[in-house]
């Protein structure tokens, strides 16, 4: 009875073939060129441009010069790299977003959720499903309006709730602009981290949960000691997509237009101005540049994390 | 320790009656067997006492004190499940020291404890090891420790032994006996194996479509099975069911069917009874009370031979009756059975089990 061998199982092998390989050759190469054209193509030509002095109109419009360096170095400039409307400032205001929007907001309260309609019966959970799905289903621009018109000053709908309870009115866009796309963003946002947590609790066996029941732990000893363990690959998974996401966000300007003065600037509504407000392509190059090498940063961890837990 | 009580159990599914009206007591220190095929209601009932399903109406009682819609943290019961439950992020001393580890007792003191009953289960040495690095039997022991590791007023076991293979699982049945006799636990074990049971339980519940169908001791139901599906669940292989055409001659009962010979019985007043609501009975006899007979003699069942298998200190020597109906004799020998194309098989009076035509048994003369 002490020892039964552990079983090492064969790894299986696919090897087969649907097509020949030049009939697979000849169906990819249609998309193979469209991608080269609008991915490949464009991205080397980003890196070129931020490297020239590129504009939409006067001289350099035509004859751009090569700059070298000097769009990176004006990025970094250490005089004006934390000033209002520079490179730095919208840089550490995307940081804190991330933090607090993706990070706090999104994934805790998706936790939190998740976590909730475990226990409630299935009709209450089908409804939260439904309403969290179709949070996070509605195109971005609907939402968007959708919140304006929620928190404007004159028509919002949120002050005429306030007046109604007797409260002071207030012009959330223009005093808490921070707060209120971070609280946009999370609720946007929250679904997909419900949604993926909730599949990874449902994957686990249900007789775990019965067992600490019976055992006498409480509904938090549950999570702490059965439920998180079990998905910490999943959470990992969540947090480097919706960081990545949440990064790379645009849809705060629908809300804001990234002020008053900046304030919501997030480093992808600067790239925009720079590049297509002030039309200096070449500083817009090289800000699209370094957001890729952060986004790459991020795809790395994600797919080395990725790799390790297939192992 | 303490008692169970159901009171008029019943659990719905919707239309399905998975639990019907079930009512029962289990003593302190009792050992029950909920017995059954699957779907008959026996996991159900445990799940109820467990506190993971609520009993659509009803009362369960633990101790004496009324546990129906109690959450199961709250009962103090410990129960193992079919698939274990093993933690699989935890190993075997945080696994079993876990019910200690809610009820907030110290590192040291509950992996103490949790080291004490591992001994005794032998996998102590295994503390350190995950569930995934260790055999299925020790698997199935680890979960029984965490079950152990504090002091629950029922245990209970959901087919704790049927992920084992065969050999294991009479190892693991043996030491489950040994346990019972140690701790002398109140225990509530549900499974379909009836040898499990036989083995295992003071008492054992047969049940069959949310009923209980029986609820006697393990001798009892083998000796007085209470109806026909009894008679056909308990016993390896399970009793030969003849149906027979009876009737009353000269005071004796007298029954017929093909290749059956068979002296006249002793008429009862239930016998009687039984008759005047129908002529058709079921005659019972064990395998084990058969035995090889000369052709033509009384108490004798002759047919064609389906199938002479030997077991080693046993052999099961089947005929077919015709329509599948089949009689199968267990004959103590470990020699060759060498057998003709007609068998007869013979059996003594005292060893033969009635049922009427509802398929409940006549007691017989003196029961």
């Amino acid at each position: 009875m002490t020892t039964e061998p552990i079983e090492a199982k064969p790894k299986k092998v696919r090897n087969f073939a649907l097509l020949s390989n030049r009939a697979g050759a000849a169906f990819l190469t249609p998309a193979g060129l469209l991608v080269s054209v609008f991915v490949i193509v464009p991205f080397f030509w980003v890196i070129f441009v931020s490297f020239t002095n590129r504009t939409l109109l006067g001289r350099t419009a035509l004859n751009p010069e090569f700059v070298g360096l000097a769009n990176y170095l004006s990025l970094f400039d250490p005089a004006t790299f934390f000033q209002r409307g520079q490179f730095g400032f919208s840089l550490i205001l995307t940081t804190q977003f991330v933090l607090a929007s993706a990070l706090l907001g999104q994934a805790l309260l998706g936790l939190l959720l998740a976590w909730l309609i475990q226990t409630v019966p299935p009709w209450v959970k089908r409804i939260t499903e439904t309403f969290v799905i179709a949070a996070w289903i509605l195109p971005e621009v609907v939402i968007g309006f959708a919140w304006f018109a929620f928190l404007d000053r004159d028509q919002g709908t949120l002050n005429m709730l306030l007046e109604g309870l007797g409260l002071p009115p207030g012009d959330f866009l223009l005093q808490q602009p921070f707060w209120v796309i971070v609280v946009f963003n999370t609720w946007r946002g929250a679904a997909f981290s419900m949604m993926l947590f909730n599949s990874a609790f449902s994957s686990i066996p249900p007789s775990y949960f019965q067992a600490a029941d019976v055992a006498g732990a409480s509904s938090w000893q549950k999570f702490r000691d059965i439920g998180l363990p079990l998905i910490r690959g999943h959470i990992v998974t969540d947090l480097i997509l919706i960081t990545m996401w949440t990064f790379n966000t645009f849809t705060p300007f629908l809300l804001t237009n990234g002020g008053p003065s900046y304030r919501t600037e997030l480093v992808s509504i600067y790239n925009y101005r720079v590049a297509f407000q002030d039309f200096q392509f070449g500083k817009g190059a090289a800000v699209g540049v370094i957001m890729m090498l952060i986004n790459l940063a991020f795809a790395l961890i994600y797919l080395s994390i990725g790799r390790k837990k297939r192992r | 320790m303490a008692s169970v009580e159901f009171k008029n159990v019943t659990k719905s599914f919707g239309e399905f009656k998975a639990v019907a009206d079930v009512s029962f007591d289990i003593g302190d220190g009792e050992f029950v067997c909920l017995l059954g095929p699957s779907g008959c209601g026996k996991t159900t009932s445990l799940r109820m006492l467990a506190g993971l399903e609520t009993p659509t109406s009803g009362k369960i009682l633990i101790g004496g004190e009324e546990v129906t819609h109690l959450h199961p943290k709250d009962r103090n019961i410990a129960m193992v499940f079919q698939d274990y439950a093993l933690y699989p992020h935890m190993n075997l001393a945080d696994n079993i020291a876990y019910p200690l580890k809610v009820r907030g007792e110290p590192v040291a003191q509950r992996h103490g404890r949790a080291k004490e009953v591992a001994d005794v289960l032998k996998i102590g040495h295994l503390m350190d090891r995950l569930p995934s690095q260790i055999s299925g039997g020790q698997q199935q022991r680890t979960s029984l420790a965490r079950a152990l590791v504090y002091p629950a007023k029922v245990y209970l076991f959901d087919e704790p032994l049927s992920n084992l293979d065969a050999k294991l699982r009479l190892e693991a049945r043996g030491f489950l006996n040994h346990l019972q006799r140690d701790m002398g636990m109140t225990a509530v074990y549900v499974t379909h194996d009836q040898a499990e049971a036989m083995a295992l339980a003071t008492r054992i519940a047969v049940m069959d479509q949310g009923h209980i169908v029986q609820f006697a001791s393990p001798i009892e139901i083998y000796r007085r099975p209470a109806t026909t599906f009894v008679a056909n669940f308990v016993g390896n292989p399970p009793m030969n069911l003849v149906e027979v055409e009876g009737a009353q001659v000269d005071g004796k009962l007298v029954l017929k069917a093909e290749g059956l010979t068979i002296a006249g019985l002793a008429m009862t007043d239930a016998i009687g009874k039984a008759l005047t609501a129908s002529g058709k009975l079921t005659l019972g006899v064990r395998p084990e009370h058969l035995g090889i007979a000369a052709a033509g003699a009384v108490n004798t069942i002759t047919a064609p031979l389906f199938a002479n298998e030997n077991m080693g200190p046993e052999s099961l020597v089947t005929v077919d009756r015709g329509d599948s109906a089949r009689v199968t004799a267990r004959i103590f020998t470990d020699d060759h059975l060498d057998l003709s194309k007609v068998v007869t098989l013979g059996f003594s009076a005292e060893h033969v089990h009635l049922f009427d035509s509802a398929g409940k048994r006549i007691p017989a003369l003196g029961e």
